[in-house]
């Protein structure tokens, strides 16, 4: 019992993913299973960015470069390669976390903007390297053979499993997003990001922690992709690597609180259903862009600290339960 | 042979190009030397710079040259208000903050200008005649452009080694707390720095408009280019900008002779981040 009470902090992420899985389970609309998928995506990148980003620091302007390229690769070994979903899902996450121990190994020596400015250029390397890779279709990308979807049922079984698989990977995301911030490993994460060099001086091994907190936060989206694409039947260099959906996800990650765990879940799902409203909505649609610009430079320049963060500095008796 | 003449050809394309990217990169990189900012808002308001041409131009019939001098005074003003309104309370938050701010600008300026201009493409249709050298022929407005972006890169070198307030803006960039300790008025010299650099950023785009096609969106492209530029010239140092773009000018004119269009983006990132990593203060700057 007293092992659980030190553990109260993973209940309402739990409770928030179990209510997305169930919402289109019990209503059994499609639509609302499709927002649903959306919300959950959101979330699974938003919680493996949030190790990068709030624990570590390091803010990262192309995370989606591993949702990108575990997506490609995967998809190539399902489609050309005959693999099951499930091996090209390893094969993805195995993929992007390799990708992130080589590019760790190198760009996590800068700091500060100057690792913001890299991240931005591998993303754009890699959009326009892959545009030129004819392994990997080039700028055509790689469209799904629709005999793949044979083997799980047909295309409307295999939709329906990748919203399940999706809703299991989000929660694996989470757990894994917990199990960082509690353990000694996290910590010393934390300390890298409050002072680096302090960090070392204490025993910190800072390049070590650095690149692995690196890689566990690529690996997740690495597994997204493939299923990302598998589910939406073809991936090219545009929709794999686009610039702005990384910056979404630090907005999210933002609005929620960086640093904490359901932080990046509130963030995600109040930044996805923000832009459902806008665009649907009558008055708002044409200038929904503008609206979400103004409401996020308010929530930078007024609440810093995400609302998470803010309930946690308002409400001391809260910290236990807002991990 | 085939090769040499492809190059001959878009070699001074690719530099008279280069001086335009110069001077948008030049904006980002004076905002960075002064403030480390980096301002994610430069690639809207390059695309504003289009558009004023275009308005400038077909609308009210003054030749885009002349609407320079407007362009520039209201990108002046426009960054002032921007430093105010976004950039001042976090200019001493962490960078995560002052990338958002800057990037919710970004946003503010795409959704509306996508309202009123929609996303399709804009045309200029401007011609100042060409001149053939050699086997090239070469446009009038590229080289008009090259000089004006020539001109501005001189005006700003004597502005901030000339005047008082460049010595001012020179001052901040060393360091702030000492500066503001000797009586200068920072945050005016602040607001001064960001109303410069996208008064560069409105004008290479008024620049750019007279020979590319463009819309709302487009900026995002020069603004990537720009970073490319900044980090080639050194972060924070204006006048390396300059080199930067035509470093930047001329690999576009040389790489298409050899391979395929599609790869120039590969090596100019490429190129990005192994500066990045191997020289962070650029090629010309001091090595730390």
């Amino acid at each position: 019992m007293k092992n659980l009470r030190n553990h109260l902090g993973i209940i309402l992420p739990i409770v928030v993913v179990l209510g997305l899985t169930i919402w289109p389970t019990i209503t059994g609309s499609v639509s609302n299973r499709e927002s649903s998928f959306t919300i959950l995506k959101a979330i699974a990148l938003a919680s493996s960015l949030n190790i990068l980003l709030g624990y570590t620091g390091y803010v990262s302007f192309g995370h989606i470069v591993f949702f990108g390229f575990g997506g490609y690769v995967g998809l190539y070994f399902v489609n050309d390669l005959g693999w099951s979903i499930w091996s090209g899902m390893l094969v993805g996450g195995i993929s992007s976390g390799i990708l992130a121990f080589l590019l760790g190994k190198a760009i996590l020596r800068l700091r500060g903007a100057y690792f913001a400015l890299a991240t931005i250029g591998i993303n754009e390397a890699m959009k326009a390297f892959i545009n030129n890779f004819d392994l990997f279709g080039g700028p055509i990308g790689i469209t799904l053979n629709f005999k793949v979807y044979k083997e799980y049922g047909g295309a409307a079984q295999a939709l329906e499993m990748a919203f399940y698989v999706m809703a299991g990977l989000t929660f694996a995301a989470l757990i894994l997003s917990y199990i960082v911030r509690t353990s000694k490993f996290g910590l010393g994460l934390l300390a890298i990001r409050e002072n680096e060099d302090a960090a070392e001086v204490m025993g910190v091994r800072a390049p070590d922690a650095k690149t692995w907190a690196y890689v566990l936060s690529a690996i997740i989206p690495g597994i997204v992709g493939v299923l990302f694409f598998f589910k939406n039947g073809n991936v090219e260099p545009h929709s794999a690597f686009p610039l702005h959906a990384s910056i979404e996800l630090l907005v999210m990650v933002m609005l929620g609180g960086q640093g904490t765990v359901l932080g990046p879940i509130i963030g995600a799902f109040a930044y996805q259903g923000m832009r459902g409203y806008l665009v649907t909505s009558d008055f708002f649609k044409d200038i929904q862009l503008a609206v979400s610009g103004v409401l996020l430079l308010m929530i930078i320049l007024f609440i810093p600290s995400g609302a998470i963060g803010w309930l946690r500095q308002r409400i001391p008796a809260l910290r236990k339960v807002l991990a | 042979m085939q090769q040499l003449n492809l190059l001959l050809t878009s070699l001074p394309d690719g530099i008279l190009l280069g001086f335009v990217y110069g001077v948008a990169a030049m904006g980002l990189t004076l905002i960075w030397g002064v403030m480390n900012v980096i301002n994610l808002a430069h690639g809207p308001i390059i695309a504003l710079g289009m558009f004023s041409t275009f308005f400038i131009y077909i609308r009210f019939e003054i030749n885009p040259y002349l609407g320079l001098i407007p362009v520039a005074i209201a990108g002046l003003l426009l960054g002032v208000v921007i430093y105010f309104t976004a950039v001042h309370r976090v200019i001493n938050a962490p960078h995560l903050s002052s990338l958002l701010a800057t990037f919710s600008v970004n946003m503010i300026i795409i959704g509306l200008g996508t309202a009123a201009f929609t996303t399709s493409p804009y045309n200029v249709d401007f011609n100042m005649g060409s001149f053939k050298l050699g086997a090239t022929t070469i446009l009038g407005t590229r080289v008009i452009a090259a000089v004006i972006a020539f001109l501005f890169t001189a005006g700003l070198y004597l502005f901030l080694y000339r005047t008082r307030p460049g010595k001012y803006i020179r001052a901040v960039t060393n360091n702030r707390d000492a500066a503001e300790l000797m009586g200068v008025p920072s945050t005016r010299i602040l607001a001064l720095s960001f109303g410069l650099g996208t008064m560069l950023a409105a004008v290479s785009g008024a620049l750019i408009a007279t020979f590319f096609p463009f819309s709302i969106l487009s900026g995002g492209g020069y603004e990537l280019k720009s970073f490319v530029i900044g980090v080639l010239g050194g972060l924070g140092n204006p006048i390396g900008a300059l080199f930067g773009g035509l470093i930047l000018g001329v690999l576009e004119g040389v790489i298409p002779a050899f391979m395929n269009t599609s790869w120039v983006p590969v090596i100019e990132f490429g190129l990005f981040v192994v500066i990045l990593l191997v020289r962070p203060n650029g090629l010309f700057g001091a090595k730390k």
